[in-house]
């Protein structure tokens, strides 16, 4: 036990075992650091994705180092990179594979609105054809705007309606 | 290596039926030959023990549509390189609007499967005797050639999702 200043009234924190919330708060703060993230990596977002990945930024302080490569054990899907029109239905298909709750992260600007690309080849962002929660912007972001990002979803998880 | 005659005045010299022009570009020594006698070039050049041209680089086709002094649309490129000679060379067939077609070259170099299927992917030019010739980087729904210069460079043809 710390010191207590003195004049504060000696109360032994560890005596109180239990704690008072409501049950959608309380899905939602387990819900918000547990994140499972599907990484869909397809392009030079893919780096910066690994950079906040690893130690130096480390998203695992976040409850989020966990990516898993099913989408069926992951909640949220992480958008990294250009989507071109060949490979929609593949990114469609992987979104209705996953289970519910899922949140959706567009990372960097091709997958929020195409980016500089306006081309036969290229969706002109993945809101086309998949609902999004956080657009992280940038080409490609910095990692301190993708932990941004990735708190801001967290927000959005904590304060939802909690289905279950 | 001598220096005269020039690489392209060489080939010329020696298939003065086939070769129509031979010129030094800032590229390289470059020949243009009838579309018939393409594929003979081809095998010629690559078996003859003076010019050895054992593997191809690259194949492409170039649209001149509105370019008043070129009589023919396309140019199909074929950039040959001998290893044992250790110089370039470059082969352009012209090839009508009407009729865009040349010679596959995949019996003479096999390495030119992806480079025709892809040259017929984005501009339309079919090569005859191709064992599989469909598209390489397009989906197979795909309606027209996407780097022909009378391609809108946004048309988009979206598998799923709005159009444009």
């Amino acid at each position: 036990m710390g010191k207590v200043a003195e004049g504060a009234p000696a109360v032994d924190v560890g005596r109180f075992d239990f704690m008072t919330t409501t049950l959608n708060d309380a899905i939602g703060w387990a819900r918000k650091f547990s994140i499972f993230q599907y990484p869909f990596v397809t392009a030079c977002c893919g780096m910066e994705y690994m950079a906040t990945a690893c130690s130096h930024y480390d998203v695992d302080r976040f409850g989020a180092g966990f990516p898993r490569f099913s989408p069926r054990q992951s909640d949220v899907l992480f958008v990294v990179g250009t989507i071109s029109h060949k490979m929609a239905p593949v990114l469609k298909r992987v979104y209705d594979q996953m289970c519910e709750p899922k949140w959706v992260v567009a990372f960097g600007v091709c997958t929020c609105t195409g980016g500089f690309y306006d081309n036969y080849a290229t969706v002109m962002g993945i809101d086309t054809i998949i609902p999004v929660d956080v657009y992280i912007p940038g080409c490609p972001p910095r990692p301190e705007n993708v932990l941004d990002g990735l708190m801001k979803l967290q927000e959005k998880i904590q304060k939802q309606k909690q289905e279950v | 290596m001598d220096a005269a005659p020039s690489l392209a005045q060489a080939v010329r010299a020696k298939y003065p039926n086939l070769v129509t022009a031979a010129e030094e570009l800032p590229a390289g020594p470059t020949v243009t030959v009838k579309r018939e006698g393409a594929r003979a070039l081809a095998a010629s050049l690559k078996s003859d023990p003076e010019f050895r041209f054992n593997m191809l680089m690259d194949l492409f086709a170039v649209d001149y549509l509105h370019w008043e002094e070129k009589e023919f649309r396309y140019e199909v490129v074929y950039n040959l390189f001998s290893l044992e000679k250790n110089r370039r060379l470059f082969v352009k067939v012209l090839v009508p609007e009407t009729d865009p077609s040349v010679d596959s070259v995949v019996p003479v170099w096999p390495a030119a499967d992806w480079f025709e299927r892809e040259t017929w992917d984005m501009m339309g030019v079919t090569f005859r005797g191709h064992p599989n010739l469909k598209r390489i980087l397009m989906y197979e729904s795909f309606e027209g050639h996407a780097l022909r210069k009378d391609y809108r460079y946004n048309q988009r043809q979206p598998l799923i999702g709005p159009m444009n």
